[in-house]
C-alpha cells in the first residue's frame, strides 16, 4: 500500500489552525499515511496536534478566488487575488471535534485536501494504522484481548453442571460471525448445533451469553429462525431451546422487532418463534430502532447540537425530532424488561432481532451491567464489551465507518455501540457509585470506535480479524486501558462494589442529553471535566490521609 | 405515640388509599386532620413492629384541592400542594371524603396574618437568639460593603414615613446631586410612585444598578425632574457617557402600556441614554406557562417524544433563558462597558426583581455563599424593595390572578448557574429546594408581608422566626462540596452562556417527591459524608497528638501506649453526622418528617424502578418498612445519611492513620 501517491504536499508552513477551546495558532503542517501533524513552532512551548486521518469524517474546503468563478463574482484584477490566494479547509472529525486549517497558497489547500480526503477512508484495514502502530513502551502482546470463550468458561464453575463449551465453529463453518468456542446446554450434541444453525440467520444459533447466578437463569442471544413464508420448523432449534429451559415451568423471548416487523421478516425468509412448535416460550416484541434510522438519529442530534440560533423551542423541537433520547429511552427499558424476566420473574430469556447483531447485544450488555455486579467493574465492563461486541460479532467496521457529519452516501452505519456508551452514561448517572469506570472511560470509548491506534474495532468479525492476524499484529486497547497509570484516570474515585441490581428510571425525566460527549467541544463542558476532577482529587487526597 | 395523637384532631379517616403517580401502586392507611398538617400514616397489615410510612403536608403548602367523581374503589381526592408534590388519595366513604375537603378548604384560606403558622411557630429559641436570626441581615451593612454611601451616591431620608412611596422601605440610596425636589417630581412620573434609586453598586467600575417602575410617560408625556434623575445617575458614573435603560417587558406589552397613559423612556428626551428591551413575559404569561409544564410532567407514562413537545410547548425554559439573558446583559454593562444601568419593567417588582438579583449573582461572588445569598433572595435590598411579595406566593387568599412562580423562577435560575459552574456556588442545590419550601411554609417570618411598612406593622421581627438563622444552623447540610473560594477569586464575574442546551428541566425541584425519578445515589452526599469522615480523622489525630503531648510521650512506639487508638467501634458510634435533611432532596424540618412511599413499578410498566432484592417477599416487607427498605434498597437514600448506616470503611481508615502515627 503505497501512502505516498496519495500525498502531494506533504508539508506546508504557515498555516493556522483553529480548534474549540484554544486560540488560532500558526505553524507547519504535515501529511503522513495515517496522521495529520500540525506543531506550533513560534512558541517557545511548542504545541503539537497530531490527528489519525481516520478521525476525520467529513471535510469541507473553501479556496478563496477559483480561477473559474472569479469574473462571475468580482471585478478584481486576477493577478492580484492569485498572489493572495489561500484556502481553508474545515475538518469534522468522528469526535465530534470540528478543526479548522487556512492554508497560504491554493493549489497547497487542494492537494491538502485531496490527501485528507483518501487517506481518511482508505478500505484497506491492512492499512490502517493499528498495523502500524508500535509504541516504545509497550511490546505486540502475547495473549491479545482480556480473555477467551474457552477462559470464560473455564472460571464459570457453576455452568459446568448444564453447560459445556462447543467447538463445532472451530473453523468458522457453521457460523462465520461466532468465535470458535461457544456455550450451549450439555444434553445438545454439535450435529444438533449445526442444524440448529441452519435454522437460524447468519448461522447464530442460540448461545449463552449470561449466567445469574442468583437464580442459575441465563440469556440466550442469537438470530431470527428461518421460518419463511410457509413456516417451516426445525425439530433441532426446538430441542436446543427446550434444553435451555430444563427444570423450569417456561422462559421468555425478547425479539427486538415489533410485532409486525417480525411478521414481514418472514416474506423475505425470517420469522419468529411460533407459539405453537415452541409452546413453553412466551414472546415480547419491543420495537428498536437499528440500522440506517439511527444514524440519521445521530446525525440530527449533532446537527442541532451545532445550531448557532440560541433558541429554546427550536433547540427542544430539533432535540425531540432527532429522536435519540427516546432510543436511549427505549433501549432502556427494553433492557429493564430482559432483566425483569430474569432476576425478578426468575426465568430464561432468548434475545434476538433479525440479525442478532446488534439491538440484541445492546440489551444483553445493558442487561448485565443491571444485573451482575462483576460487570460494573472496570475489567467487568471491558471484558463484557470483549464478549457480547468483539467476540459474539458487531460488525463494527461497517456500522462505524463513518460518524454524524459524513455526507457519504449511508451504507451499513449505525451507531448502535455509541447509543450502549449513552445508556451506561445514563446508568452511570443515575448510579453514581455502582460503577467501577468513569464517564471518561465512556468517551475514551465512543473515540476509539471510530478511529483507534488499537486493532480492537478493527474488522467485522473473529473470522476476519485471523486472516488479517489483527491479534498478533495489532495492540489491544481493552489491555492497554487496564495498564495502571491509565487505569487510574478511568476509574470511577468514588466506586463501591454492590451486589444489589441498579434498576434505573426510565422516566423521560430522568434522563439527559449526554452533553460530555454530544457538546464535549464547549467550554461549559469544560466546567463539568474540572469538576470531575476536583472530586477524584479530592478523593485521592483523602485517600492519601488516610494511607499517611 | 405520635405527635398527632397528642394535638387536637380535627378529623380522623381510615381505610384511606393513597396512589402513586406514577404507578399502579397504592398504600393503605389512616387519613389525620390537624390545625396546621394534613397527615396520612400507612397502616401496617404485616409488620406492626415498625412504623408505616408518613406524609406529611402543611395546609400552607396545599396550591388546590380537588374531589373528582365517585368510582367503585371510593371517592378520588386530589391535592395539589406549592412544593410540587401531588397526592392522590381515595376515600371509601363518600361523606368522609367530603367532609375532609370541606375542612381543608376551609383551614388553608386564612384570612389574616396572625392566623399563619409563622405566628404560632416556636423552634424553642429565646428572644436573643430569634434576634440574633433577624440581625443575621443588615441592609445597610450590605451597603456599605459595596462602598455606598460615597462621594457620588448617599442615603436619602425623603421616604422615612413611606409617604413618597408605600411600597419601598425606609433608606433607599439615590445619586448625591439629587435633590429632595427632583426625587419627589421623578416619584410623581413613575407606576406607583417607585422612582430610580440604587440597588447594586459595582465599587470596581463605579458603575450603578437601578431599578424603578416604568414611567407614566402615555404617548408624549414629559417630567424635567425624572429627566434629571435619569441624568444624575448616569453623572455619578464618570466611567461610562450613557445610561442604560432596560425595559424587562416585551417591546409590544410596553407599547400597549402607552394607551394606558404609562409606557417606556423616549430616548429623545433624556439626554445619553440608551434605551433597551428585554422580553421577559408577564405573570400571567409565567403562570400559566408552569401550568403547562406541571401537567406535562405530571402524566403517566409519558414518552419522551411527548415530553420533549411539551417542554417546548409550556415554554418554560424558554423565560427562564429569557431571564438569564437579561442578567447577562446587565453584567457585561456594568462589568465590561461600566455603565451604570436603570433596570424597570411594569411596577419593576417582578422582572425587575429577578434580573437585579440575579445580575448581582453573576457580578459578586459574595453573593453566591450562604450567607452572601439572603442578600439577593430575601427581605434584604431587592425584596423589600420588591412589594407584592405575599401576593406572587399566595399566602393569604388574594386575587389568583396575582399568583404567579416568581421566585421559583428565579431559584430555578441560579440553580441553572450552579449547574453551569459547579465550583463557583458555595451552597448546594438542598439550600434552594429548603428556601423554596419554606417561601410557602410561611413558617418564617422573612417572606410574610408586602412590604417594609407592612412587615413593621405586622412586627414580624418580634413575633416571628428568621429562615436564615435555621439556614445558618443547618449550613452544613447546604454546602457545596465542589465550591472554591479561589475559583471565584479567579472568576468575580460569572459568563453563563445561554445557549439553549445549557438550560434543563429540573427535575430536583418540580418532582421533588416523585422519588422513582432521581438517581439513586448521589455523589453530593458521597462526597460530603466523605469530607465529614476526613474532617474528623484529622481532628482525631489532632486531638490524640495533643492528649500525647500532654502526657509527654514522644509519639514513638511504646509497650504502653498512654492513649490506645480508637476502636473501630467507637469511630463509628462518634461518627454520627449532623442531621442531614431527611427526604431525599430536601430536608424537612422535625414536623414536617415524613418517610415517603417507597415506589415500585408492576413488572409490565417498563423497567421498574430502585435496586431491590429479587424476590415479591422481600418487596412487600420492605413496601411495610421504612428502615428496613432502606437497608435493602439503593435507591434509598436518606438512609445513607442515618447514623446507623454511615460507611464504616472512613471509620477503618482514620483507625489505621491513629495507629500509624502512633508507632512511627
Amino acid at each position: 500500500m503505497e501512502f505516498a501517491e496519495h500525498i502531494k504536499t506533504a508539508n506546508v508552513e504557515d498555516v493556522v489552525l483553529r480548534q474549540p477551546l484554544q486560540p488560532p495558532s500558526r505553524g507547519t503542517l504535515c501529511i503522513t499515511g495515517h496522521h495529520l501533524l500540525f506543531s506550533d513552532r513560534e512558541e517557545s512551548d511548542s504545541r503539537q496536534v497530531l490527528l489519525l486521518l481516520r478521525n476525520i469524517d467529513a471535510i469541507e474546503k473553501s479556496v478563496e478566488n477559483l480561477t473559474g468563478y472569479s469574473g462571475f463574482f468580482s471585478n478584481a484584477s486576477h493577478s492580484e487575488r492569485m498572489s493572495g490566494s489561500s484556502g481553508t479547509i474545515t475538518m469534522k472529525c468522528k469526535d465530534l471535534r470540528v478543526l479548522q486549517l487556512d492554508i497560504p497558497g491554493m493549489e497547497q489547500c487542494l492537494n491538502i485536501a485531496h490527501s485528507i480526503e483518501t487517506l481518511s477512508c482508505l478500505d484497506c484495514v491492512s492499512a490502517m494504522y493499528p498495523f502500524f502502530y508500535r509504541p516504545v513502551d509497550l511490546s505486540l502482546p502475547e495473549q491479545w484481548g482480556l480473555s477467551s470463550p474457552e477462559m470464560h468458561y473455564s472460571q464459570m464453575k457453576e455452568l459446568y453442571e448444564k453447560w459445556r463449551l462447543s467447538t463445532v465453529n472451530r473453523d468458522y463453518s457453521v457460523c462465520p460471525s461466532y468465535p470458535p468456542a461457544v456455550i450451549v446446554p450439555k444434553s445438545i450434541d454439535d450435529d444438533t448445533l449445526k442444524k440448529a444453525a441452519k435454522f437460524r440467520q447468519g448461522g447464530r444459533f442460540p448461545v449463552l451469553c449470561y449466567y445469574h447466578k442468583k437464580n442459575g437463569m441465563v440469556i440466550m442471544r442469537s438470530s431470527q429462525p428461518l421460518l419463511g413464508a410457509n413456516r417451516k420448523r426445525c425439530k433441532e432449534d426446538e430441542l436446543l431451546l427446550q434444553a435451555v429451559i430444563e427444570g423450569s415451568d417456561k422462559g421468555y423471548i425478547i425479539d427486538t422487532r415489533s410485532m409486525q416487523q417480525a411478521q414481514q421478516a418472514r416474506m423475505t425468509g425470517g420469522g419468529f418463534e411460533s407459539k405453537s412448535f415452541y409452546d413453553r416460550w412466551k414472546r415480547f416484541h419491543r420495537q428498536m430502532e437499528r440500522g440506517k434510522a439511527l444514524q440519521e438519529s445521530l446525525i440530527k442530534l449533532v446537527e442541532a447540537c451545532g445550531d448557532e440560533s440560541n433558541n429554546m423551542d427550536r433547540w427542544l423541537s430539533k432535540l425531540e425530532n432527532s429522536k435519540w433520547l427516546s432510543h436511549v429511552q427505549n433501549a432502556l427499558s427494553t433492557a429493564g424488561l430482559l432483566v425483569e424476566c430474569v432476576e425478578r420473574d426468575g426465568h430464561s430469556v432468548l434475545v434476538h432481532g433479525s440479525e442478532g447483531t446488534d439491538c440484541s447485544l445492546l440489551i444483553s450488555t445493558l442487561a448485565q451491567l443491571i444485573m451482575d455486579p462483576c460487570c460494573r467493574t472496570m475489567e467487568g465492563f471491558l471484558g463484557l464489551l470483549e464478549r457480547e461486541w468483539i467476540q459474539a460479532r458487531h460488525p463494527f467496521q461497517q456500522r462505524c465507518a463513518h460518524s454524524a457529519y459524513s455526507h457519504a452516501r449511508l451504507q451499513q452505519e449505525s451507531p448502535v455501540f455509541l447509543l450502549l456508551l449513552d445508556c451506561v452514561w445514563q446508568l452511570w448517572r443515575q448510579f453514581p457509585l455502582a460503577l467501577g469506570f468513569s464517564e471518561a472511560l465512556l468517551l475514551r470509548l465512543a473515540t476509539e470506535v471510530y478511529a483507534s491506534d488499537y486493532g480492537t474495532f478493527l474488522c467485522n468479525s473473529d473470522q476476519e480479524r485471523c486472516a488479517l492476524e489483527v491479534k498478533e499484529r495489532t495492540h489491544c486497547l481493552f489491555r492497554a486501558l487496564l495498564r495502571p497509570t491509565e487505569r487510574d484516570y478511568y476509574s470511577n474515585p468514588l466506586y463501591e462494589r454492590t451486589e444489589l441490581a441498579i434498576w434505573p428510571s426510565v422516566h423521560p425525566q430522568s434522563l439527559q442529553l449526554w452533553k460530555g460527549y454530544f457538546l464535549r467541544w464547549t467550554q461549559q463542558v469544560r466546567h463539568l471535566e474540572e469538576a470531575q476532577e476536583e472530586i477524584r482529587n479530592m478523593v485521592i487526597e483523602w485517600g492519601k490521609l488516610a494511607r499517611s | 405515640q405520635k405527635y398527632y395523637h397528642y394535638v387536637h384532631l380535627f378529623l380522623q379517616v381510615e381505610q384511606v388509599r393513597l396512589l402513586d403517580r406514577f404507578s399502579n401502586k397504592s398504600v393503605h392507611g389512616t387519613l389525620y386532620l390537624t390545625a396546621t398538617h394534613l397527615i396520612f400514616v400507612e397502616s401496617n397489615s404485616n409488620n406492626s413492629a415498625s412504623a408505616g410510612h408518613e406524609v406529611w403536608i402543611l395546609h400552607h403548602h396545599i396550591a388546590s384541592v380537588e374531589k373528582l367523581s365517585l368510582t367503585t374503589s371510593g371517592c378520588p381526592l386530589v391535592i395539589q400542594c406549592r412544593n410540587f408534590r401531588v397526592v392522590h388519595f381515595v376515600i371509601q366513604r363518600e361523606r368522609d371524603c367530603h367532609d375532609v375537603y370541606s375542612s381543608l378548604l376551609r383551614l388553608l384560606r386564612p384570612v389574616c396574618y396572625e392566623e399563619l403558622y409563622a405566628f404560632s411557630y416556636n423552634p424553642k429559641q429565646n428572644d436573643q437568639q430569634r434576634e440574633e436570626g433577624w440581625q443575621l441581615i443588615d441592609l445597610g451593612a450590605e451597603f456599605e460593603r459595596m462602598g455606598v454611601p460615597c462621594d457620588q451616591w448617599q442615603l436619602t431620608d425623603v421616604n422615612r414615613d413611606y409617604k413618597v412611596c408605600e411600597t419601598y422601605p425606609r433608606d433607599l440610596y439615590v445619586p448625591v446631586t439629587a435633590s429632595k425636589p427632583i426625587i419627589v417630581g421623578s416619584s410623581k412620573f413613575r407606576s406607583k410612585g417607585r422612582f430610580p434609586v440604587l440597588t447594586y453598586f459595582y465599587q470596581e467600575k463605579k458603575a450603578a444598578v437601578c431599578r424603578c417602575s416604568q414611567p407614566l410617560s402615555g404617548f408624549s408625556a414629559r417630567c424635567l425632574e425624572d429627566e434629571s434623575m435619569l441624568q444624575a445617575i448616569s453623572k455619578a458614573n464618570h466611567n461610562s457617557r450613557f445610561l442604560y435603560v432596560m425595559d424587562t417587558r416585551p417591546k409590544l406589552n410596553a407599547l400597549a402600556n402607552r394607551a394606558a397613559g404609562k409606557g417606556y423612556e423616549n430616548e429623545d428626551n433624556y439626554s445619553n441614554i440608551r434605551f433597551q428591551f428585554v422580553g421577559i413575559e408577564n405573570i400571567h404569561v409565567m403562570r400559566s406557562s408552569l401550568q403547562k409544564l406541571l401537567e406535562v410532567t405530571g402524566t403517566r407514562s409519558l414518552s419522551m417524544s411527548d415530553y420533549l413537545v411539551g417542554l417546548e410547548s409550556s415554554g418554560w425554559l424558554r423565560h427562564i433563558k429569557a431571564i438569564v439573558d437579561a442578567a447577562v446583559f446587565l453584567t457585561r454593562a456594568v462589568t465590561v462597558e461600566g455603565a451604570s444601568v436603570l433596570v424597570h419593567c411594569s411596577d419593576g417588582w417582578d422582572r425587575t426583581a429577578q434580573v437585579c438579583a440575579l445580575g448581582a449573582l453573576l457580578m459578586d461572588p459574595y453573593y453566591r455563599t450562604i450567607k452572601g445569598f439572603m442578600v439577593p433572595a430575601t427581605d434584604a435590598s431587592y425584596y423589600s424593595i420588591r412589594g407584592l411579595y405575599a401576593l406572587r406566593c399566595d399566602q393569604l387568599d388574594g386575587d389568583p390572578k396575582e399568583v404567579s412562580p416568581i421566585f421559583t423562577q428565579f431559584l430555578e435560575c441560579v440553580w441553572q448557574l450552579t449547574e453551569q459552574f459547579p465550583q463557583a456556588f458555595e451552597f448546594s442545590e438542598w439550600f434552594l429546594l429548603q428556601i423554596h419550601e419554606h417561601v410557602h411554609s410561611c413558617q418564617y417570618g422573612n417572606f410574610l408581608g408586602n412590604n417594609q411598612r407592612q412587615r413593621e406593622e405586622l412586627q414580624l421581627r418580634e413575633r416571628t422566626h428568621s429562615l436564615w438563622a435555621f439556614l445558618m444552623s443547618e449550613k452544613r447540610n447546604h454546602l457545596n462540596p465542589f465550591y472554591s473560594p479561589a475559583y471565584s477569586e479567579a472568576h468575580p464575574v460569572l459568563e453563563p452562556s445561554t445557549l439553549p442546551y445549557h438550560f434543563k428541566f429540573w427535575r430536583s425541584m418540580y418532582h421533588q417527591f416523585d422519588r422513582s425519578m432521581h438517581p439513586r445515589q448521589s455523589i453530593l452526599k458521597t462526597i460530603l459524608t466523605l469530607k465529614e469522615n476526613s474532617r474528623k480523622a484529622e481532628s482525631t489525630l489532632q486531638a490524640l497528638e495533643s492528649r500525647l503531648q500532654q502526657l509527654g510521650v514522644v509519639p514513638v512506639a511504646t509497650s504502653d501506649p498512654p492513649a490506645p487508638p480508637p476502636t473501630r467501634d467507637q469511630l463509628s458510634n462518634s461518627h454520627s453526622l449532623p442531621p442531614r435533611p431527611d427526604s431525599l432532596i430536601l430536608g424537612a424540618p422535625i414536623n414536617h418528617k415524613e418517610v415517603q412511599r417507597h415506589e415500585e413499578e408492576d413488572e409490565q410498566e417498563e423497567v421498574g424502578e430502585e435496586a431491590t432484592e429479587s424476590t415479591d417477599t422481600e418487596r412487600t416487607v420492605e413496601g411495610s418498612s421504612g428502615t428496613e427498605s432502606r437497608k435493602q434498597s439503593y435507591g434509598e437514600l436518606e438512609g445513607t445519611y442515618n447514623s446507623d448506616l454511615v460507611k464504616e470503611e472512613p471509620a477503618v481508615v482514620s483507625l489505621e492513620f491513629g495507629v500509624a502515627r502512633m508507632t512511627c
